[in-house]
């Protein structure tokens, strides 16, 4: 029987797969953004669990409107980068420094 | 009338002070001097018409702050009168002198205004000093003492290109706050003892405060005695007495019509003013009084000696006041109040003469001071020499002798000084004291105007023939003043130290005859019996005493106090002394600079560590730059260089220069602009928040 802690353990371990994406990974700003991804849907999962664990449709219905917003923000996040690309000539991570203290 | 008195010189002091723009600068001088001639015309009208009783004009309300209830009034009795007649008269005179003498300066280039500030000061001083005289409790006079310090101040450095010039003025005020410090303190005492400011019930509480103690610096202490030394102290800095002396010589750096005005006639007066003023609670403090008697005869007897070879013309003059300072301080001590103010009402016009006239001399002279550099003045200046030998005169105290009265005004009042002295303590200090000090006084008078005005020209040949007698406006003032200097003392004689019952009837003190007073005529037998024979000569005649309690009348004389009386009974020596000594020093004075002028030189080479130490006044300054300047100094350098330049300087550029930055550049080291830096703080950021949590124990 799948229980309510395997859900958790596997969104744990996507959230923990996205953090790692967001700062071991030095290459490329679309890994980011797909980290990113990946820590929301791993607390939509959440969501959707605790929901179904308590009967309680709010969780679900808050989901949905976290997919609606991480699809925007997904649509802006990439065009922000083809934006960066046109003015740097590249997306390499280690030159995106320009906020450097 | 009063209330008119008194602003006059404060509407002219504004007028002149910054409206003389609007008005035009000659317009302002006349209008300041004009305010003045008013404010003196009704200032001798009240004079010659008060009848002794005291008056209370309520101007405003002051200060209502609990218990402590003060208004601006003015309280008009004898004291006031003799002081408004004393100060508007000789400030008149000095306004009208003063357009002759500031009319040109070396001190200004061309086109420069400076005369309707110097007649602002001066009507800002005059209204001051009358605030001083006319008040009704001690903070009102409180205000009026530091006007006319602040007066003295800007006056003093009124040459303020001069360095030494504002060195005095600061010095003068300086040595003033010692004083005033002092005063402040009698101040609070009398408030904290009597709950009240006003001079009334201080009057009232003086014989009770003869029986209170107070605790005051480690010691217990009779109140009256220390508040009486207390306000003494304010007085000792405000006229110069020995110890708070030596701002006075040098505030002669002002101009020649301020040290007459400021320096002669009345400021300076202003303690002895207090201390008469005052009287109720004098009479209860016996040791204040004595301590005040013996201050004054040693400031007589020191200032003198200095006098006697210092070589600028207005600093003899200048010791010469201190000197004649401590004879009114002598007689206010001894307990004879009258003849305190009849010797500074005399001593206003012939020492306020003997300056006007000095200031003549050094406009004649084209600003030269040093008398080494006059000589045979008298044919060049005649007049001025006049002013001279009648102030001379006055000073010295010619006139019949015996007859008391029949003479100069210092002759008159000096000699009643003395012979209070003697009356008080018969052989004493202070009688000794002030008989070498009128030998002193006789002979360096006599000094001044034998190097002046006899022998031969000195010094630059070229300012000898261009020696010229001063204008008109100048001459006026030192003619007026003249007329004073001679019947000042013959006229108010008897009202000033007359019988009991005249002095007694001038000052609206109450009296009876003695007789009906069997108590009083008890204290007085036994305080006559060391001599005899002066007893015998007065119980033929009908005797008085004064009555009344304490704040009846302009001033207070104790039931035991008869030293004015016992002063007309001394033994004919005694009012002799005064005589001989000034003849001793007029023949002195004449020996050394006339008959034979190499005596001096020779006097000085024989003596010289004595002449040095007079000539370098007792080594006063020095002495004090000693113990006190110079270590005030060093701990203003060790404050300035170790506490401002390194604790607080030291601190804030530390903090601004060595720690903030430090912290910036951390911080600035952090923001290393990638991305996932910062994802990894954040994320050992939520890892500690977890950690801590869990092993808090959470919520719970």
């Amino acid at each position: 029987m799948i229980g309510l802690e395997h859900y958790l353990t596997v969104a744990a371990t996507l959230f923990v797969i996205g953090i790692f994406g967001l700062f071991v990974n030095r290459k490329n700003v679309i890994i980011l953004l797909m980290s990113i991804e990946l820590m929301l849907l791993a607390v939509n999962i959440n969501l959707v669990a605790f929901s179904s664990f308590l009967g309680d449709l709010v969780g679900q219905v808050f989901t949905l409107f976290v997919l609606t917003v991480a699809a925007a923000e997904a649509a802006i996040g990439l065009a922000i980068l083809v934006c960066f690309f046109r003015t740097r000539g590249t997306i390499a991570v280690e030159d995106v420094n320009v906020m450097k203290g | 009338m009063e209330t008119l008195i008194l602003f006059a010189p404060l509407v002219g002091a504004l007028i002149g002070g910054f409206g003389w723009r609007l008005t035009g600068e000659r317009a302002a001088m006349w209008i300041t001097t004009g305010l003045l001639f008013v404010a003196c015309a009704f200032s001798w009208i009240v004079f010659l018409t008060h009848d002794g009783v005291t008056e209370k004009i309520q101007l405003l309300r002051w200060i209502e702050s609990g218990s402590l209830s003060t208004d601006w009034a003015i309280r008009m009795d004898r004291l006031t009168a003799i002081m408004l007649i004393v100060i508007t008269t000789v400030s008149a005179l000095v306004h009208l002198y003063s357009f002759g003498y500031m009319a040109d300066d070396p001190q200004w280039k061309e086109g420069e205004s400076y005369k309707p500030r110097f007649f602002a000061y001066l009507s800002f001083f005059t209204f001051a000093m009358l605030m001083l005289v006319t008040s009704d409790n001690l903070v009102q006079m409180f205000f009026g003492w530091e006007g006319v310090g602040v007066a003295s101040y800007l006056l003093i450095g009124f040459y303020y290109r001069k360095p030494t010039a504002n060195a005095a003025a600061i010095k003068a005020f300086v040595v003033n706050r010692v004083g005033d410090f002092g005063f402040a303190l009698g101040i609070f005492g009398l408030y904290y003892l009597t709950d009240s400011v006003k001079f009334d019930d201080i009057f009232a509480a003086a014989p009770a405060l003869a029986e209170t103690t107070v605790h005051f610096l480690w010691a217990d202490w009779n109140a009256a005695n220390l508040i009486a030394v207390l306000l003494f102290i304010g007085a000792m800095g405000k006229s110069a007495q020995l110890f708070l002396h030596t701002w006075l010589p040098d505030a002669m750096e002002g101009p020649t019509p301020v040290s007459a005005l400021i320096h002669a006639a009345t400021m300076v007066t202003a303690g002895v003013f207090l201390v008469c003023r005052m009287s109720p609670l004098m009479e209860y403090a016996p040791e204040a009084t004595a301590f005040i008697t013996i201050l004054g005869a040693t400031t007589a007897f020191v200032a003198a000696t200095i006098g006697l070879v210092q070589n600028d013309i207005k600093r003899v003059i200048a010791y010469s006041t201190m000197s004649q300072l401590g004879y009114m301080f002598v007689a206010a001590g001894v307990g004879a109040y009258s003849v305190a103010m009849f010797h500074l009402f005399t001593h206003a016009f012939f020492k306020a003469m003997l300056f006007l006239g000095a200031g003549s001399v050094i406009h004649a002279m084209h600003h030269e001071q040093d008398m080494r550099n006059y000589g045979g003045l008298r044919k060049k200046i005649p007049y001025t020499f006049a002013a001279m030998l009648i102030g001379t005169l006055a000073i010295t105290g010619v006139g019949i002798p015996l007859t008391g009265w029949i003479g100069f005004a210092g002759f008159a009042s000096k000699d009643a000084v003395i012979e209070s002295a003697f009356a008080a303590d018969p052989m004493g200090y202070a009688f000794w004291m002030l008989v070498i000090a009128a030998l002193f006084t006789s002979f360096y008078s006599w000094r001044l105007m034998f190097l002046t005005f006899f022998g031969k020209a000195r010094g630059d040949k070229h300012t000898h023939e261009h020696a010229h007698e001063s204008p008109m406006v100048m001459l006026v003032p030192l003619g007026v003043l003249a007329v004073g200097s001679i019947f000042a003392g013959a006229i108010w004689y008897s009202s000033f130290f007359g019988k009991t019952n005249e002095i007694a009837s001038f000052f609206g003190v109450p009296y009876a005859e003695a007789s009906e007073h069997g108590e009083a005529k008890d204290d007085h037998g036994e305080a006559k019996d060391d001599h005899a024979a002066p007893k015998d000569d007065k119980k033929k005649k009908t005797s008085y005493a004064f009555t009344g309690k304490p704040g009846e009348g302009a001033i207070y004389t104790g039931k035991d106090n008869h030293v004015i009386h016992d002063a007309h009974y001394v033994p004919t020596w005694v009012k002799l002394s005064p005589f001989i000594a000034m003849v001793i020093g007029f023949l002195m004075a004449m020996w050394f600079y006339i008959w034979d002028p190499k005596m001096p030189k020779r006097t000085m080479e024989h003596n010289r560590p004595l002449y040095n130490f007079l000539l370098n006044k007792w080594y006063f300054d020095e002495l004090y730059d000693a113990i006190f300047v110079k270590p005030a100094s060093m701990i203003g350098r060790f404050f300035w260089k170790r506490g401002d330049g390194d604790v607080i300087d030291g601190t804030l550029n530390g903090v601004a220069m060595g720690i903030v930055p430090f912290f910036t550049r951390l911080a600035g080291r952090a923001q290393s602009g990638y991305i996932f830096t910062y994802a990894f703080a954040m994320v050992i950021g939520i890892l500690v928040l977890v950690t801590w949590m869990t092993f808090s124990g959470g919520a719970q």
